[in-house]
């Protein structure tokens, strides 16, 4: 199966056409919400990183988000004086050999001179990124991220299992999947380790999985319930539940190897980030490690998007979907009611990542959301 | 009921106290009838077996914590009387 996307210059392909203009430093988000106000066609990348605190921590997601397929060109804005300063971050960037740019605001001199410049630059890739044309690419060129929010038992019921389908879908046509969140992983990890493609990889799964329970038992001090208010609402009892029910939506497929926070994959397949179980650091997470479309379950309901890839919204409770329709694309609530099965709904879901990854636009992007949050509480990643 | 293992079962719409509710496995086969011993809402958990106190509460085939309290067939299964397992962390007296 094929879909509509846009060649980028490392071979990569994207799904969307962004110009992103990414600040540096919570300091610089001001001048580059300001930029890409002005510019049709560019969004701001703004977040509450940088300066000196946590070194590099902000480098390699914020790299990853402009190496991402679905960006065309790349302004970034920083304020002068940070650690990862404009010049470091548009370097990394520039890796994936796209057009990519810099202001610096203290060089330029204030707002009002780095805005006017920013525009100027930020219009010109518009124009120039706006002449691409969508071409046919077959699914190997795809990574899927699958993520899940605001989950209640209908989740591992209905929704994850028709997302696992996709998955396996996506990586049998040669593609990539990226599970994400080790917490709602804790209470699976022997399940999925026997799906790792050999023992080493099994033995990783395992430590990562407990490795992040036991920063979760050192950093929270106080027992504390590990699973939301809604989830216990929607029947949710423990986190081994939530997890087991989370797991299913890495489908079947043999697991390749885990990934360190905003981690690009060396290889095609499906992959598990380690990283915490907050929604829009998850999101920010797989699409900075290349996700170009995020499938995404939830029970509750919830709005969350992202500035560089559509994220469709599934659940697997009708209510939900009656009650939250405006932001949910897939009703998986008809498997619960026994009017469809785990994989009709699945095959309804593929349909839609092709039908999105030629041009359609989730809800989450018609109504603007573009949620983005950096993880940085716990160890910084070695690498970078 | 997700797994033949398992000793509780999802409800798939609210019941009421005294209400026999169907129990069927993964694939769509009566397991069984059971009584509901409460109302019990959309998505929560039933017990399908009596579940000694401290015995695990299988869920999926697999351990989603142990229970609190002996729980009788037909009761609600849920966080007055199931705990989890994982991220343990005892308080100092």
């Amino acid at each position: 199966m094929n879909f509509l996307g846009y060649k980028r210059p490392d071979g990569s392909v994207g799904v969307r056409n962004h110009v992103a203009v990414i600040s540096t430093v919570a300091c610089a988000n001001e001048v580059a919400s300001r930029i890409a106000n002005q510019v049709e066609g560019a969004g701001a990348l703004t977040h509450n990183m940088g300066c000196g605190h946590y070194v590099f921590a902000p480098l390699r997601p914020l790299a990853g988000l402009g190496k991402n397929p679905n960006v065309a060109a790349v302004l970034v804005v920083g304020l002068g004086c940070e650690v990862v300063s404009a010049k470091i971050l548009a370097e990394e960037i520039a890796e994936s050999e796209k057009p990519v740019k810099s202001i610096v605001i203290q060089e330029v001199g204030g707002t009002i001179k780095a805005t006017k410049q920013g525009v100027k630059v930020a219009k010109s890739m518009a124009q120039k990124v706006s002449r691409l044309k969508r071409e046919p690419f077959d699914l190997s060129n795809l990574t899927l991220g699958i993520e899940c929010g605001g989950s209640d038992t209908t989740s591992g019921i209905a929704a994850n299992p028709a997302v696992g389908r996709v998955a396996d879908m996506v990586v049998n046509a040669g593609g990539t999947a990226i599970l994400a969140e080790t917490v709602e992983l804790i209470g699976a990890e022997h399940v999925l380790a026997k799906r790792a493609v050999n023992e080493k990889v099994a033995k990783e799964i395992v430590e990562v999985i407990r490795g992040m329970e036991e920063r979760m038992i050192k950093s929270l001090r106080l027992p504390v319930d590990m699973i939301a208010p809604g989830n216990i609402e929607g029947g949710l009892s423990t986190l081994e539940e939530k997890s087991l029910g989370d797991s299913y939506k890495a489908g079947s497929s043999p697991i390749q190897g885990m990934l360190e926070y905003a981690e690009i994959p060396t290889k095609k397949g499906l992959f598990i980030m380690d990283e915490p179980g907050y929604d829009p650091e998850s999101v920010t997470g797989i699409v900075a490690a290349g996700a170009q479309i995020v499938a995404f379950t939830t029970g509750r309901g919830t709005p969350l998007g992202s500035p560089v890839a559509p994220v469709i919204k599934i659940t697997g409770n009708p209510k939900t979907y009656e009650t939250m329709g405006d932001n949910i694309d897939i009703n998986a609530g008809t498997i619960i009611e026994g009017k469809e099965t785990i994989d009709e709904v699945g095959k309804r879901i593929y349909e839609k990542i092709l039908e999105v990854a030629s041009g359609e636009k989730t809800k989450a992007e018609i109504l603007g959301h573009r949620e983005l949050a950096i993880y940085w509480a716990w160890p910084v990643p070695e690498k970078t | 009921m997700m797994d033949p293992k398992d000793n509780v079962a999802t409800l798939l719409s609210d019941v009421e106290a005294g209400a026999i509710v169907t129990v069927t496995s993964a694939g769509g086969d009566v397991v069984k009838e059971v009584e509901a011993a409460q109302s019990i809402p959309f998505g929560h958990k039933i017990a399908v077996a009596r579940i000694e106190r401290k015995e695990r509460v299988l869920k999926y085939g697999e351990v989603i914590g142990e229970a609190t309290e002996p729980i009788e067939e037909g009761e609600h299964v849920h966080v007055h009387n199931v705990k989890s397992l994982r991220v343990r962390i005892e308080t100092k007296a």
